[in-house]
């Protein structure tokens, strides 16, 4: 047992053996949140596929950086390479554990850094069908949990717990999260709209572990349920601890990016 | 033949009634099937190039079904602090609206503008109570001079503010899912009614439309079908003057209904407004034919028969004719079946059946009971019988005169069916008692159309909606279209377009115009929709590819000629100014509704040659002579186009409903033309009398039933023309002048046309073939 959980298990004791689910689900959410923590930064290529009801499909392709930090959320900067009339574009968020996301956006053709109001965080993502509070870093902090039950899923046994957003701002009332047992990697995720119908699923395809320590989905699928559209996220080209650093985004070099 | 089965009839009548109803409780045992539908897409065959064309675009983009509010406030300025507080609190709780997926008002508006150097999109109003003047002024700028706003959501003067939310049902069990949202929406109004008294709140929408059908389906039977029992017990009570057999005849009549409701519970028809009318009109023809049966063995009574040989001699008398003229009014309303809306499909075969179960209920059910029951015949009055005669002895006397009089009449009458408009309004097939045709009135007048047209412009090329040219095009069709007079509202990419730019040049008016490349455009859009809220981003408008954007016209209350007639002149301006890629149809239900009634008119012609050919055919064979067969298309034509003239007078607009008259009156008014002919060729071929006489002799035999029944049909189908729904009322209507028109050309040209053609040829020699020789 790591010692930094070690208050929290003491918090807990107050009702030692009688864990109630507020506390379980809390605790599954901190181990899959500690066994994803150390990568320090990772960069990806990706594929996102946008599909409509009658199976009408458009791609976009991103590359994206993420830095880890000590004591807030990640870093991330993503660079839009196609479709061709917004590469260059580039999308530098800094995520908080507490309080609203930073977040910037360069525009090559108006060669001006642009600030987005952070509390439009539930519209999609440049069209999508993934909204930024989808993609974007999974706080910790940003949620309340819930664990519901154990359940098979696939091969594994996963536990299901319930998050709900704690932004006001959220697009959702709650989500299910359904989170492997071996790895503690979340394999499926249902969304529940403001009036708590049952909007998205999001699943996770294709687990791979990078240096032996860190698993990444290599395919994320959306499907929306009330419209019939759908996004499929490909990842490819994973790499670990390559060396960025702070100065790599920073919102003043943005134009200089590449 | 008749004979023998009369007799097997009256001697196993026990048995045929006991049979009838086993038969009769199989088939309601459908009727747990069956169910309402709320979906104004049912008039659409699966087939249709209009409902195709639409639900590419709903599937290309979203759906555009709808609930719209329509706020009112008692001081004529939506923009108090009061008033948009109401917006706001409706806004929220509309979210909670089962199935919503979007809210589009005044509050929640995703406002642009420039701020320093970074581009803020919030709602236009938040904190709508503490609002002070300079604020309400500053919202009722902004509001007044927004292109996506202005009457859509809000009245040019500010006086009433829509609150619009787009809901996608997910369509699997309709019957279910509209009455959820209309309840929520109804319980929503009045809840906001409460809370701001002030206010006067108008509901409704495409949502509201697809309700308005099963409330209007429902009532329907639950007001016209009671009317219909009282008017047949009062003309029952008239014609035949006998207690238990009008009890009998209602008997008859349930099960009739009873069955082909069942029936259509086992096919799995939806019922619909016009399918809703079929008890009605299945009554009324039920009660034609059991009259006949009836009136034959009260005859028969009086005359001092007792109650079996009379009711044998009905039988043997009424079997055939009555079986005859059921099975051409089945093949009228089956020819229904060729119409390109399946409502009225259903309607014809659930008539059909009905039609078919009232003959055999007719014969299984009415000897038992009448033998059975204590039923005596009271005299019977004859004034008719006179008047018939004399006007008998008019046709014969004044032939010629009659007889041109009544061609010049119908070639006149004739002239005017050209002069029909076809017109499908939807809004306006419910009539002003109905809330949904008030409130979609009230809107139209003082917000914006439930009418308008959509299309889905290309640009050609994947990303291509940035490309200057593109949006130059778009933009110019959205100024063509906004100066056409039918237009209330115009959606087009290019006023956010513009207004980004404007944003993003630190809100410069002199920016208020299209970005000048596409990478900036691109990055605009790009910029705006990481900008948005939940619900409120573009995918309604661009689609997956970026490459096609929705524009979307937004109409006055305008007739189907008008709405075909705008679409054609903006067909022939993309045409003439737009690359081939933006030559596209536009797509919506005014625009389905519109074609529908042309569409149908040329299906049921096929539906209605039929028809025509297979009476007359029946017609041939029922009455042995190729000629007068043939003479019978006349009579059996021309009520239905002096009809059509007689409607251009008074009315001048048909449509979808209309459109099956013809072929659904032709198997009744037939029915006129073959009691008169069978008579008259009776008269000629066993009495050996001359046309003269033989005219003479078919309305003293038949005159009286032929008008009493065309009475009894006449006031049955009148009655649906207390139908709220106009598609019903009209039909209705039409039909009634139809029979009315068939028992004057039965009685004026029929006769005048067979003493004119047949005794050119006096020589015919028909071998009689009919055994008996007796005179009814």
């Amino acid at each position: 047992m790591k010692l930094y959980l070690l208050p929290i298990l003491l918090s807990l004791s107050f009702n030692a053996f009688a864990q109630t689910p507020e506390q379980k689900g809390f605790e599954i959410a901190l181990e899959a949140d500690r066994r994803d923590t150390g990568f320090h930064d990772s960069t990806a290529t990706l594929n996102m596929i946008l599909r409509n009801r009658q199976g009408d499909e458009s791609t976009r392709v991103i590359r994206s950086r993420t830095l880890e930090q000590e004591n807030d959320g990640d870093k991330s900067l993503n660079l839009f390479d196609e479709p061709a009339d917004v590469k260059g574009t580039a999308f530098l968020s800094f995520t908080h554990k507490t309080g609203q996301d930073d977040q910037w956006l360069y525009l090559p053709a108006l060669k001006r850094v642009k600030r987005i109001s952070s509390s439009n965080k539930s519209g999609p993502f440049m069209g999508s069908e993934f909204a930024y509070e989808d993609i974007s870093s999974q706080e910790l902090e940003k949620y309340s949990y819930r664990y519901l039950r154990d359940e098979a899923c696939g091969d594994e046994t996963c536990f299901v717990i319930e998050r709900i957003p704690k932004d006001q701002n959220s697009g959702y009332t709650r989500q299910l999260v359904w989170i492997d047992q071996a790895e503690y990697r979340p394999q499926q995720v249902v969304f529940y709209d403001r009036k708590d119908s049952k909007l998205k699923t999001l699943t996770y395809r294709n687990y791979r572990q990078f240096l032996d320590t860190w698993w990444r989905a290599m395919e994320m699928h959306m499907e929306n349920h009330q419209t019939g559209k759908s996004t499929l996220l490909k990842w490819s080209d994973y790499a670990f601890q390559t060396g960025l650093s702070d100065r790599d985004f920073n919102r003043n070099t943005l134009d200089r990016v590449r | 033949m008749p004979n023998n089965l009369s007799e097997l009839l009256i001697r196993w009548r026990w048995l045929a009634f006991i049979a009838a109803l086993v038969i009769a409780g199989l088939a309601a045992s459908g009727v747990r099937f069956l169910g309402f539908s709320n979906d104004y897409r049912i008039f659409f065959s699966a087939d249709n190039p209009q409902l195709l064309a639409f639900e590419n675009l709903q599937n290309t983009y979203t759906k555009s079904d709808n609930v719209l509010f329509v706020l009112e406030p008692a001081n004529g300025d939506v923009f108090t602090a009061q008033t948009l507080e109401a917006v706001s609190w409706l806004t929220a709780q509309a979210w909670q609206m089962p199935y919503s997926i979007r809210v589009d008002s005044l509050s929640n508006f995703q406002h642009t503008y420039a701020e320093q150097d970074d581009l803020v999109v919030t709602d236009l109003v938040s904190d709508a109570a503490v609002l002070d003047a300079a604020e309400l002024q500053r919202i009722r700028a902004v509001a007044l001079n927004e292109p996506l706003l202005l009457n859509r959501i809000v009245s040019p003067t500010g006086h009433v503010t829509g609150v619009n939310i787009i809901v996608q049902l997910p369509e699997q069990d309709l019957a279910a899912e509209t009455p959820e949202v209309v309840n929520f929406s109804r319980d929503l109004a009045q809840q906001l009614t409460q809370r701001f008294p002030h206010l006067q709140v108008h509901t409704t929408g495409v949502v509201f439309l697809n309700n308005a059908f099963t409330e209007m389906a429902m009532t329907d039977m639950r007001t016209l079908i009671p009317v219909m029992f009282g008017i047949i017990v009062l003309v029952m009570a008239l014609l035949i003057r006998s207690v238990w057999g009008t009890l009998a005849t209602v008997l008859v009549i349930m099960l009739s209904i009873v069955t082909a409701i069942g029936a259509a519970g086992w096919l799995g028809i939806k019922l619909t407004p016009p399918s809703a009318s079929s008890p009605t009109m299945m009554m009324t023809l039920a009660v034609a034919s059991c009259v006949h049966l009836l009136v034959t063995f009260l005859q028969g009574m009086r005359s001092g028969k007792a109650r079996r040989p009379a009711m044998q001699e009905s039988l043997r008398v009424n079997l055939a004719p009555v079986f005859l003229t059921s099975l051409t009014t089945a093949i009228g309303f089956l020819s229904m079946n060729f119409s390109d809306a399946p409502p009225f499909r259903d309607l014809g075969n659930i008539v059909a059946i009905g039609v078919g179960a009232s003959f055999f209920y007719c014969i299984a059910v009415l000897p038992a009971l009448m033998l059975a029951l204590p039923v005596r015949a009271k005299p019977a009055r004859n004034r008719s019988v006179a008047a018939m005669d004399a006007l008998a002895d008019f046709v014969v006397q004044r032939r010629r005169p009659v007889m041109w009089g009544m061609t010049a009449l119908v070639l006149l009458l004739v002239a005017f069916i050209p002069t029909n408009e076809l017109n499908d309004e939807f809004v306006k097939y419910f009539d002003d008692r109905v809330p949904f045709r008030t409130a979609t009135d009230f809107t139209t007048e003082n917000l914006t159309g439930l009418y308008n047209i959509a299309y889905s412009l290309e640009s050609g090329s994947s990303g291509g909606i940035s490309e200057p040219q593109f949006l130059r095009h778009l933009e110019a069709f959205a100024r063509w279209y906004g100066q056409q007079p039918e237009v209330l509202h115009v959606n087009s990419l290019t006023d956010t377009m513009k207004r980004l730019n404007r944003n993003l040049h630190g809100d410069d008016p002199d920016w208020y115009r299209l970005p000048e490349s596409r990478e900036l455009a691109a990055q605009y859009l790009l910029l705006y929709e990481m900008s948005l809220p939940y619900g409120l981003d573009l995918n309604d408008q661009i689609n997956v590819d970026k490459s096609a954007t929705r524009f979307n016209v937004f109409l006055k209350s305008i007739s189907s000629e008008s709405t075909i007639g705008l679409e054609q002149r903006a067909q022939q301006w993309l045409k003439d100014n737009a690359p081939a890629s933006m030559q596209v149809d536009g797509a919506s239900p005014a625009i389905m509704f519109s074609h529908i009634g042309a569409r149908n008119i040329r299906s049921m012609l096929g539906g209605t040659t039929l028809a025509l050919v297979l009476i007359s055919i029946t017609l041939i064979f029922a009455l042995r002579s190729w000629r007068i067969g043939l003479i019978s298309i006349v009579p059996n034509l021309v009520p239905a186009g002096m009809a059509f003239g007689l409607w251009a007078l008074l009315v001048g607009q048909v449509g979808l409903a209309l459109s099956v008259v013809t072929g659904m009156t032709l198997g009744i008014v037939v029915d006129d033309t073959v009691h008169f002919l069978s008579k008259y060729l009776r008269a000629r071929r066993e009495s050996g009398l001359s046309p003269e006489d033989a005219v003479r002799y078919a309305f003293h035999t038949v005159g009286t039933a032929l008008w009493t029944t065309s009475v009894v049909l006449i006031a049955g189908f009148l009655v649906l023309t207390g139908s709220p729904f106009a598609l019903n009322s009209g039909m209705g209507l039409l039909t009634a002048i139809t029979i009315a028109l068939a028992l004057v050309a039965d009685f004026l040209l029929l006769p005048t046309l067979l003493m004119t053609l047949d005794a050119k040829e006096n020589h015919e020699t028909v071998p009689v073939a009919d055994p008996v020789k007796s005179v009814v």
